[in-house]
């Protein structure tokens, strides 16, 4: 097992190097030029001031040298410095990040807490109401656009009836909790600070619906078909045989193997929402690495860019792994 | 006699079963399915009752009933069913699941699939025993250790904790019937326990049944397409067809006399292990298929295929009626008294001419196939299965050699690896005096039409997107046999008449036939470039009793016709000493015995053979059961491969046994040859 798992972080290791490559590549061949952008129009007149700038950010180097800086800097814990913000990568990152996990993590949880009951209710009351409710449910949220949702939400909730927060994670007038992990709620509670914990917890809920809707409705179907494929087997029906109750045989019998391939998907949906988080934030203001990518990405800043694809990818080689990890909790057949 | 005049007779035992006029339909769009049509038989307590029945005929949908554990669309629509004396039709759903796996329990047929991968063993078998509430935890963790130890388990406090993929399909099945036996029921359901099993395995499950029920007392109810293992457990049998039972009789008197002409069919499409052989080996079979469940004749369900119908018969719907005491027949014919012929596979007197002393036409020495498996990771040490381990075999011309052993002995591994579909690691073929072990593909490419092979899954082998003309056109045309357009059409028609099927068929797709015609159509498919060797991997293994006769008849024939020569691997036993001229016995990849096939059955010189032969349900026939699984392949087996197993094992056995001539033709590996009192068949 220990074995297996160093084998694969170290693997996971070359794969995220891999990924910096493929992006560095594409980044040096979309058309614009970050001069241009930084600069502005009247600077980037002037030959001398775009040489002297370029050289500054090594961006008169050729490619592969651009690389290996990028790479030596990798080795020793660093990221560079972006170009917009004038700091270093990792120190962004590191301010930027909380925001998104606790977005992400509770908008997961919340998509595991109602997908996986509605999809075990779905399959147990096949085509009944119940069945017909979840799939509606579902539908709303793979197919409603994000953006839409998200402004629907704020209108309704927040402008309309008035019983949810504004944008942002806390209100304006109040004071963010000392910083341990950049968790909100987790450093309210560490600071024993109620009431900055329950405005920190209304500002996340819709935000947190608003992420989870497609995921939920993935985890929904997922889950159901996985029931429905578990529940045809045959030693479903021999729990039955043996006169367990049907809620015993579902709980215990079905929904363990039914588990297997929700967590694959699970892993991913995750993955996806900690980098997919971009237009949520964008609407409710949040200051998370969604709206750090897109600021980089519009002002072609490629430290930050290259420092966000590294954080992404090592995120995405990470879950799966847990994923993986998980399997063997699950299912013994693959356990060695 | 019905079922309630039994039960007046013998007032003071209620019986455990009573089932009355029982009718389960399925619901289905075009219809409903009658797939059980009025079924009734009384199951006293103690007492084993056999139900068998081609593919179909509602064998496990009676079953299913019985349990109360229909799924959607099938439905009760009619009868009665009593459990001892209590109505299971009138009960509510928790009345029900009190009864289910406590008093009344069922084992289903497959065992790789009825178990849950991904809970331990232990949980598996104890929840019925503190579910019902007869046992607490400690009591049930005991109980169940106890019962994998009575059911052959070794070691069963450690085996308790594994998962099910790290048992065999045997020690599943006993799982299985361990979790039956949970609760001491009054009532145990087995449906084809033992189909999915080699021989051995099934003959110790058998053996494990009938102990189970004369000391526990369990009621059996064992259903099976195959009567003679119902005989080897089960005093009575209720024979189904088409959803009705067709006779109800004490098993023996039913394999002796049957009083059903389908039952009549049943018992003599099997050749008898336990009979003469004769030379006509041609074994009853009635063609055509049972009638569609849709729409079902008026008359006896049995007439359009029956070989002894009258008049009467298409018009009027026969009852289930006493033809003697004892015994229930559906038939007017044989309730008017008429006596079934005496036939049977085994025909009367004469041994078949051996095939003159030729030149073999294949030949194998010291053939040896290893595969390496892939490393479980970069440190673990290479597995290689070692598949085959020095075989030696000759084939002669017009020959029929058998191929038999338990699974995982390398029987499919031998066929592959003469017809080149594998190359060998060593060793050497020589097909008709040329080397083929190691020759380029180009160099075999015009041998392959002179060798075809038939395999086991007719269905899996022919392209569903095919025509079966294009099927049978393809080789013709790819070896430059037959042109394409009027010769290739007539030599499809010519090929589809000769495996009897009807030539106008040709332009339709393998799921349009029945898994008979399929196989035939395989036959076809390997006979369409006039092959001298046909080397046939289980070929009717997958087939209903009846199919199977078709199917060797066919082979008999068609031997007979163009002087083919046959390389047959089966398990069944009873059909390989039926067909073939030599057999050849495999344990681990290695031939055990080698000898012509009458003097191997009627007296095996290596103790496998005799277990083998013994392991074959034959009722009121002792056998020795041979304990135990083979050895994993994954190690080169030293001395002697059978030691392990071997019920006259000795320290020289650690040496090993050549493959030597004992007696003429007759070859063996054993250091006592002819020495363990066996159980071999009297001819
Ligand atoms: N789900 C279903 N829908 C419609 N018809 C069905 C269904 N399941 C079974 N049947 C029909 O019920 C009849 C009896 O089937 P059953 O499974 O009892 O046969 P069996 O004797 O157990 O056969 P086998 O030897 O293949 O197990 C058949 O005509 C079959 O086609
Ligand atoms: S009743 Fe007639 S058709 Fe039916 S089995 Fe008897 S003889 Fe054959
Ligand atoms: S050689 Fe020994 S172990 Fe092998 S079969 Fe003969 S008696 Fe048994
Ligand atoms: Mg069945």
């Amino acid at each position: 097992m220990l074995r297996t798992l160093v084998t694969r972080l170290a693997g996971a290791a070359v794969m995220a190097v891999l990924a910096t490559l493929v992006i560095f590549l594409i980044a040096n061949t979309v058309p614009g030029d970050p001069v241009l952008a930084q600069l502005g129009d009247l600077a980037a007149s002037n030959p001398a001031t775009v040489a002297e700038w370029r050289a500054k950010w090594g961006l008169d180097l050729p490619l592969w040298e651009r690389y290996f800086i990028f790479l030596r800097g990798l080795a020793h814990g660093d990221l560079g410095t972006s170009i917009a913000s004038q700091r270093p990568v990792l120190e962004d990152i590191a301010q930027y990040a909380p925001a998104t996990v606790e977005l992400s993590t509770i908008a997961f949880l919340l998509a595991l807490v109602t997908g996986i009951p509605l999809g075990i209710a779905a399959a147990v009351w096949r085509d009944s109401w119940v069945d017909a409710v979840a799939r509606v449910i579902s539908l709303i949220g793979v197919s409603s656009p994000t953006f839409w949702l998200a402004f629907v939400m704020l209108a309704v909730f927040y402008g309309g009836l008035q019983i949810a927060p504004g944008p942002g994670r806390l209100d304006p007038i109040a004071f963010p909790p000392d910083e341990v992990t950049g968790l909100f709620l987790v450093d309210t509670i560490l600071a024993g600070d109620w009431e900055t914990f329950h405005d920190a917890v209304s500002h996340l809920v819709l935000p947190a619906i608003v992420l989870a809707a497609a995921t939920i409705g993935l985890i929904t179907r997922t889950t159901r078909a996985a029931m429905l494929e578990a529940i045809g087997q045959d030693y479903v029906r021999v729990s039955r045989a043996k006169g367990m109750r049907e809620g015993y045989t579902i709980l215990r019998h079905v929904l363990p193997n039914a588990l297997i391939p929700v967590v694959t998907l699970g892993g991913l949906a995750y993955a996806n929402l900690l980098a997919g988080a971009v237009m949520t934030e964008t609407v409710f203001s949040w200051p998370g690495l969604g709206r750090y990518t897109f600021r980089s990405a519009a002002a072609l800043d490629f430290p930050a860019i290259m420092g966000i694809t590294l954080v992404v990818s090592v995120t995405y080689l990470l879950v799966n792994l847990l994923v993986d990890l998980s399997y063997a909790l699950l299912d013994p057949r693959v356990r060695r | 006699m019905t079922a309630s005049d039994r039960r007046e007779a013998k007032p003071e035992a209620v019986p455990v079963l009573e089932v009355e006029d029982l009718r389960t339909v399925f619901l289905t769009d075009a219809g409903p399915v009658r797939a059980v049509d009025g079924v009734s038989f009384t199951v006293g307590a103690g007492e084993t009752l056999g139900i068998v029945g081609e593919s179909g005929s509602g064998k496990s949908v009676t079953a299913l009933s019985l349990m109360r554990l229909l799924e959607e669309p099938a439905r009760i629509v009619g009868g009665r069913l009593r459990f001892q004396g209590r109505d299971l039709l009138a009960m509510r759903p928790d009345e029900l699941r009190a009864l289910r796996g406590d008093r009344m329990a069922m084992v289903f047929q497959d065992p790789m699939t009825g178990l849950n991968p991904v809970i331990r063993i232990l949980r598996q078998l104890t929840e019925p025993m503190t579910g019902h509430g007869r046992f607490t935890p400690p009591e049930a963790r005991r109980r169940a250790i106890g019962l994998l130890g009575r059911m052959g388990i070794t070691a069963p406090e450690r085996s308790v904790s594994r998962f099910p993929h790290e048992f065999s399909g045997g020690m599943r099945q006993r799982v299985m019937l361990a979790m039956g036996f949970a609760n001491d029921p009054a009532l145990l359901i087995a449906d084809e326990p033992t189909t999915a099993l080699d021989v051995t395995i099934q003959a110790q499950i058998l053996d494990l049944l009938r102990q189970l029920n004369a000391e526990f007392g369990t009621a059996i109810v064992l259903i099976s397409h195959d009567l003679g293992v119902i005989g080897s457990v089960c005093r009575r049998v209720a024979v189904m067809y088409a959803g009705e039972v067709v006779e109800e009789a004490p098993t023996a008197e039913v394999l002796e006399d049957p009083r059903h002409p389908y039952a009549w069919a049943l018992v003599n499409a099997v050749p008898r292990i336990d009979q003469p052989l004769g030379a006509d080996r041609r074994l009853v079979s009635i063609e055509g298929a049972p009638p569609d469940a849709l729409a079902l004749p008026p008359g006896c369900r049995f007439a359009p295929r029956c070989p002894f119908k009258v008049e009467r018969c298409e018009r009027e719907h026969p009852p289930l009626a006493e033809v003697a005491p004892g015994r229930l027949a559906r038939c007017w014919v044989t309730q008017a008294g008429q006596v079934l012929p005496k036939s049977g596979g085994a025909g009367f007197g004469g041994a078949r001419p051996a095939p003159a002393a030729a030149e073999p036409l294949l030949s194998v020495r010291g053939l040896v196939k290893h595969f390496p498996l892939p490393r479980e990771s970069f440190f673990a040490p290479k597995r290689v299965v070692h598949a085959v381990n020095g075989i030696d075999l000759d084939l002669k011309r017009g020959e029929t050699l058998g191929i038999v052993g338990e699974s995982g002995c390398g029987k499919s591994t031998l066929a592959r690896l003469v017809t080149r579909i594998h190359a060998p690691t060593a060793g050497s073929i020589t097909f008709d005096g040329q080397e083929i072990a190691s020759a380029s593909p180009a160099a075999i490419r015009p041998l392959r039409r002179r060798m075809q092979m038939v395999f086991q899954d007719p269905y899996a082998s022919l392209n569903p997107r095919m025509t079966i003309g294009d099927t049978l056109a393809e080789p013709l045309v790819a070896h430059g046999l037959a042109r394409r357009g009027a010769e290739v059409r007539e030599r499809v028609g010519e090929l589809l008449a000769t495996v009897g099927l009807n030539p106008a068929w040709v332009s339709r797709f393998p799921h349009e036939f029945s898994g008979g015609q399929r196989q035939r159509i395989s036959i076809a498919r390997a006979l369409a470039l006039q092959p001298e060797l046909v080397v046939a991997d289980e070929p009717i293994s997958a087939l209903d009793v009846n199919i199977q006769a078709q199917i060797l008849n066919l082979m008999l024939d068609l031997q007979q016709r163009m002087g083919l020569t046959y390389l047959f691997i089966a398990h069944d036993l009873a059909v390989v000493r039926h067909l073939c001229d030599r057999v050849a016995v495999l344990y681990l990849g290695q031939v055990m015995e080698s000898a012509p096939a009458e003097a191997l059955f009627a007296r095996p010189l290596h103790p496998y053979t005799a277990v083998l032969i013994s392991a074959v349900p034959v009722p009121g026939r002792t056998r020795v059961v041979l304990q135990g699984e083979p050895p994993s392949t994954l190690v080169l087996p030293t001395g002697c491969p059978f030691r392990t197993r071997c019920p006259i094992a000795r320290p020289v056995c650690e040496t090993p046994p050549p493959l030597a001539e004992h007696e003429a033709g007759r070859w063996a590996a054993c250091h006592f040859p002819g020495e363990f009192g066996h159980a071999g068949v009297a001819a």
